[in-house]
């Protein structure tokens, strides 16, 4: 027997519905409005009033619409067909319907249920499995999708059938089980799960293992994020945050991208949309939007499924990576979703913490980010959830609410800074201010010790040491002036300057530079260090400059050059030459 | 607003606010409009039978007992071919003493595009202006402000960009416009040969601020007319959002609601995005492209209004006056368009987005060298090359006067690199170099 209801009030997309019976935090409703359903859930319960938070617009809504409990949390559709998708914050599949405009009410079904996918079994009937245990697989695109016991489901059972290999579409019973009291259940290849609880069903969460490579210098080399990871990426805006964000979902070394635009340009997810079909993962040689699932809630949508969003994201993220995947999730902005809580606070006139923000701001951003991690399943097989989200900061200054309570909960730290931007110094990730703690795990050095070269991460601290140590010569010379200062003053600040040119900048828009694999970024990494260790000498300051400059050209030039290509080494002797004029 | 016939009058009011009165009052649905004592309103909020209005016109002289009758639907637009070329006040009525215009009846501030059924804007529009095309190019479908003090010409470099766009439709939605710049974007529109092609709503400082909240919705609604339905490229000007943002805090505060920055309402976000998201690149060409005014104070882009502004729209074009040159410059520093790679070396020529970079960083330069000989440091040759290499490039490039074809800023600005700089101090791309280099 479902509980039901009728408005009483309306502010906005924040309703009050006065309830006949039992409502749970966080369960659905749909609020009829003259034969439109529009989805909205609760929020907050006093007496027999339930606040609800309307997932569309409002406007028309009368006191004294009718309101239908559903009994269920919002919960994400799971399955075969969700790569390549593109959602919106509550799972519709934007791409079915059919107006050039969203319709109010309009709901779509998350997967396809005519496809017939090629099934082929793992488990056997006897075998003792539990949720999250592999059943069968089909072919989702190249990936292999593992058919799992659900996730809801408690306890231990017993497989009594599994289907043949062949071919089914996604509501075909694939498996009968059978439960501790002998009850016999069916498994389709298709479940649901709550999307504000976190998906367990894995034997451990141990520490990072390795890194996750990106192709872009500043974040692998001297800031890397480790497989299962957690990052963050704060910025004003016009620094390049969706640029970094877009070079590492379409470079990222994943299995699968789930890209959450949450409050943010519509035009940037088009752009996704629009070059993703046509991009080729590097890893894999396949079309990049195969392994990319897009949600999708921009600002202009409801505010309310812009929170949702983040989450279905999260959920999806789980869910492949109980399969033994690794994922990595990307969320532009997170600003965006802790302002929907702050509209929803201020509509419930909660007393608002710092910056009129919901006082449980920093939990809820802590508890979010510790669903990220690289987990140990049943079978032994591991898995991993990498995140990064970016932060839009108001005036660009990190001391904020949704700054600071991120950096307690994110790993590592991508600053991107005005005053490199504006000096078009992109990525614009400050060298001094960001961090990743990653470089000072044990396991993360060991690995790093095996895939690049033993000592690694001594170079990578000796290498942000210099780039300080230029920061403060450059201070030194701008207080004392260019004759104040000894000669070493300048060459100590253009080795800094040459790491900053030649490393630490690199062209997002270059089809060559924008995508520097590893064992590139180690040579280039030597090969700078090398300079930096030779003593140069020179007559007077403007004859430094004038040479690093000329090194600085050498080097980009061979950051524009397809690797160990003729043109390559040309710059690579003209460098040399250089260097064999000055300097040991 | 004729009352029609059955529908109920109330005339007792519970609270009177300056932009808002309350009201005891059944069967009312949310966002639609009222009439009180003669003057627009629309409902924002009900709690129980208590209902409040946002007083468009203000509450001045609205007494308890004022007559309130609702009109059962939120604010309309009537849309057809007649919009083109007349002046509009904030309620969609003219004011140009032509007649009422007749067509279809739509709601203004409607849903959304969906992102899916959305293009990728691809085409360049050019402005003459090198600082834009050059530095910051302009795309059909974009949205961006020009960030500007108040005694910055935004208005009339806004008229040049409109009247030099190729564009179908100019829709002018003017909020707190003076009088003068009312008249003046009249005179530049009339003088032009243009009317004909534009459609203006218009709220002067004159009129009371609430009003000013329905122009973005009205100047939008006739966009996607004729975007939508007539399949023509349309080119929205906005002008002050400033001013419009400063209404919606009114009016939120007088409905007892927290501020967040700057006193501005917590949804200043989404109530901006709203309005700037209308910008789009439809499936079967026709396109709205939104240019914005936001003023700032004293250059102050950290504040809630142009910061809230920068995260949504598609860049900004920050104009600023350079003291070295005396002129109005597009800031090159703080300025930037968002979809300029899209068409920079695909619509443009391959070298564009190169130059722009190098021309950028050698300004920056510049700055830098300026900074140390304001600090009373002696320069150095290229400090001193980096100085007169920033003269030239603000007044042949970057000053708002500029109006050239884009080829032209190219040229003229590997002439600047050559006339001061070598070819390894600019960083640029080898082959490029050896391509256009002028020695």
């Amino acid at each position: 027997m479902s509980t039901f209801g009728k408005v009483t009030g309306i502010v906005s997309n924040l309703v009050t519905v006065q309830v006949d019976g039992p409502v749970a935090e966080n369960e659905l409703c749909y609020i009829n409005l003259r034969g439109t359903d529009l989805l909205a859930e609760v929020i907050k319960v006093t007496g027999d009033k339930a606040s609800v938070q309307v997932f569309e617009s409002t406007r028309g809504l009368r006191n004294g619409d009718k309101v239908e409990f559903l009994g269920r949390m919002l919960e994400a559709t799971l399955g075969p067909g969700l790569l390549s998708s593109v959602y919106d914050g509550l799972q519709n599949d934007l791409t079915t319907m059919s107006d050039v405009f969203l319709k109010r009410g309009e709901y779509t079904d998350p997967l396809d249920h005519v496809k017939l996918w090629d099934f082929e079994p793992i488990a056997k009937p006897g075998d003792k499995v539990a949720a999250a245990d592999w059943l069968g697989e089909v072919k989702e695109g190249w990936l292999p999708h593992k058919i799992m016991v659900p996730f809801t489901f408690k306890g231990s059972y017993t497989v009594k059938e599994v289907a043949p290999a062949g071919q089914y579409n996604i509501d075909t019973v694939i498996a009968t089980l059978e439960n501790e009291e002998g009850e016999d259940v069916k498994v389709t290849m298709t479940q649901k799960w709550p999307v504000k609880i976190a998906i367990k069903g894995y034997k451990e969460k141990p520490r990072p293992q390795k890194i996750m490579e990106t192709g872009v210098r500043v974040i692998d080399t001297f800031n890397p994020i480790a497989e299962g990871g957690t990052g963050f990426i704060p910025g004003p805006f016009g620094c390049g945050k969706t640029v970094l964000q877009h070079a590492i979902a379409k470079q990222g070394e994943a299995d699968i991208i789930v890209m959450a635009a949450c409050g943010e340009r519509a035009n940037e997810v088009v752009e996704i949309f629009t070059e993703f079909p046509e991009l080729i993962d590097p890893h894999t040689g396949r079309h990049l939007m195969e392994r990319t699932t897009i949600i999708c809630n921009t600002s202009n949508m409801p505010v309310a499924a812009r929170e949702a969003s983040v989450y279905t994201a999260m959920t999806i993220c789980e869910y492949y990576r109980a399969m033994g995947h690794r994922c990595l999730l990307l969320a532009d902005s997170t600003s965006r979703w802790a302002q929907a809580l702050r509209e929803m606070s201020n509509r419930m006139e909660e007393l608002p913490g710092a910056d009129a923000f919901p006082v449980d701001l920093s939990s809820i951003i802590s508890n979010f980010y510790a669903r990220a991690g690289m987990v140990v399943l049943n079978n032994g097989k591991t898995g991993a959830v990498t995140f990064i989200g970016t932060v839009s900061p108001a005036g660009g200054n990190l001391k904020e609410p949704v700054t600071e309570s991120t950096k307690k909960a994110a790993r590592c730290f991508y600053a991107l800074e005005q005053n490199r931007a504006d000096q078009k110094r992109y990525p614009a990730v400050n060298p001094i201010d960001s961090y990743s703690k990653y470089l000072e795990y044990p396991e993360i050095i060991e690995y790093l010790d095996n895939a690049v070269e033993k000592g690694w991460v001594e170079k990578v601290i000796k290498a942000k040491t210099l780039v300080l140590r230029g920061k403060e010569m450059a201070d030194q010379i701008n207080i004392l002036g260019d004759d104040g200062v000894p000669m070493s003053y300048h060459e100590t600040f253009w080795k800094s300057e040459l790491i900053d040119f030649a490393f630490l900048q690199q062209d997002g828009f270059d089809p060559v530079d924008s995508l520097c694999p590893i064992e590139r970024q180690k040579y280039m990494l030597d090969l700078i260090l090398e300079i930096c260790d030779r003593k140069f000498a020179f007559d007077n300051y403007e004859d430094c400059r004038a040479y690093f400059k000329r090194l600085i050209n050498c080097l980009r030039q061979m950051n524009y050059s397809e690797w160990n290509s003729e043109q390559f080494k040309g710059f690579r002797s003209q460098l040399n030459s250089i260097l064999e004029e000055n300097g040991k | 607003m004729a009352n029609k016939a059955y529908q109920k009058v109330y005339t007792r009011l519970e609270a009177i606010t300056k932009a808002t009165v309350s009201l005891h009052a059944a069967g009312v649905s949310n966002d639609e409009l009222a009439t009180v004592e003669g003057r627009l309103a629309q409902v924002v909020k009900t709690k129980g039978d208590l209902v409040t209005l946002q007083v468009f016109a203000g509450t001045e002289g609205i007494p308890t007992n004022a007559e309130v009758s609702f009109h059962g639907e939120p604010p309309t637009l009537k849309v057809s071919e007649q919009l083109s070329g007349r002046f509009f006040n904030a309620y969609g009525h003219p004011i140009d003493g032509g007649p009422e215009v007749e067509g279809e009846e739509r709601q203004v501030g409607g849903p959304s595009v969906n992102p899916y059924k959305r293009r990728q804007p691809s085409e360049l529009i050019p402005t003459g202006i090198a600082g834009i095309d050059l530095n910051n190019t302009l795309v059909s479908g974009q949205k961006i402000p020009f960030f500007a003090d108040p005694d910055q010409p935004y208005n009339r470099v806004m008229a040049d960009v409109a009247l030099r766009a190729d564009v179908d439709k100019i829709i002018l939605g003017g909020m707190g416009l003076s009088n003068d710049d009312y008249l003046f974007f009249r005179h530049a529109f009339e003088s032009a040969g243009a009317l004909d092609k534009i459609v203006s709503f218009v709220n002067t400082t004159e009129e009371p601020p609430v009003e000013r909240l329905l122009i973005p919705d009205m100047a939008l609604a006739a966009a996607e007319y004729f975007a939508v339905d007539k399949n023509e490229k349309v080119l929205v000007l906005l002008t002050d959002m400033t001013l419009y943002a400063d209404a919606l805090s009114i009016v939120s505060n007088r409905m007892d609601q927290i501020p967040s920055k700057d006193s501005m309402p917590g949804s200043l976000y989404s109530d901006l995005a709203k309005i700037y998201e209308k910008a789009v690149q439809l499936p079967d060409g026709g396109s709205i492209t939104i240019i914005a005014v936001t003023t700032l104070n004293d250059g102050d882009i950290t504040h809630a209004i142009p910061d809230n502004t920068g995260y949504i729209t598609e860049g900004q074009l920050f104009l600023r006056a350079d003291s070295d040159t005396g002129k109005v410059i597009v800031d090159p520093f703080r300025s930037l368009s968002r979809l300029k790679q899209l068409v920079q070396g695909k619509k443009t020529r391959e070298d564009h987005s190169q130059v722009m970079n190098a021309g950028v960083r050698l300004y920056a330069d510049a700055q830098n060298a300026k900074t140390k000989l304001e600090n009373g440091f002696d320069l150095s040759d290229y400090d001193l090359r980096c100085l007169d290499y920033a003269k030239d490039y603000a007044v042949e490039l970057l000053s708002i006067d500029v109006n050239i074809k884009i080829d032209q800023m190219l040229d003229t600005a590997w002439k600047l690199f050559a006339k001061h700089f070598k070819p390894e101090e600019t960083g640029i791309k080898q082959s490029l170099i050896d391509k256009y280099w002028k020695s």
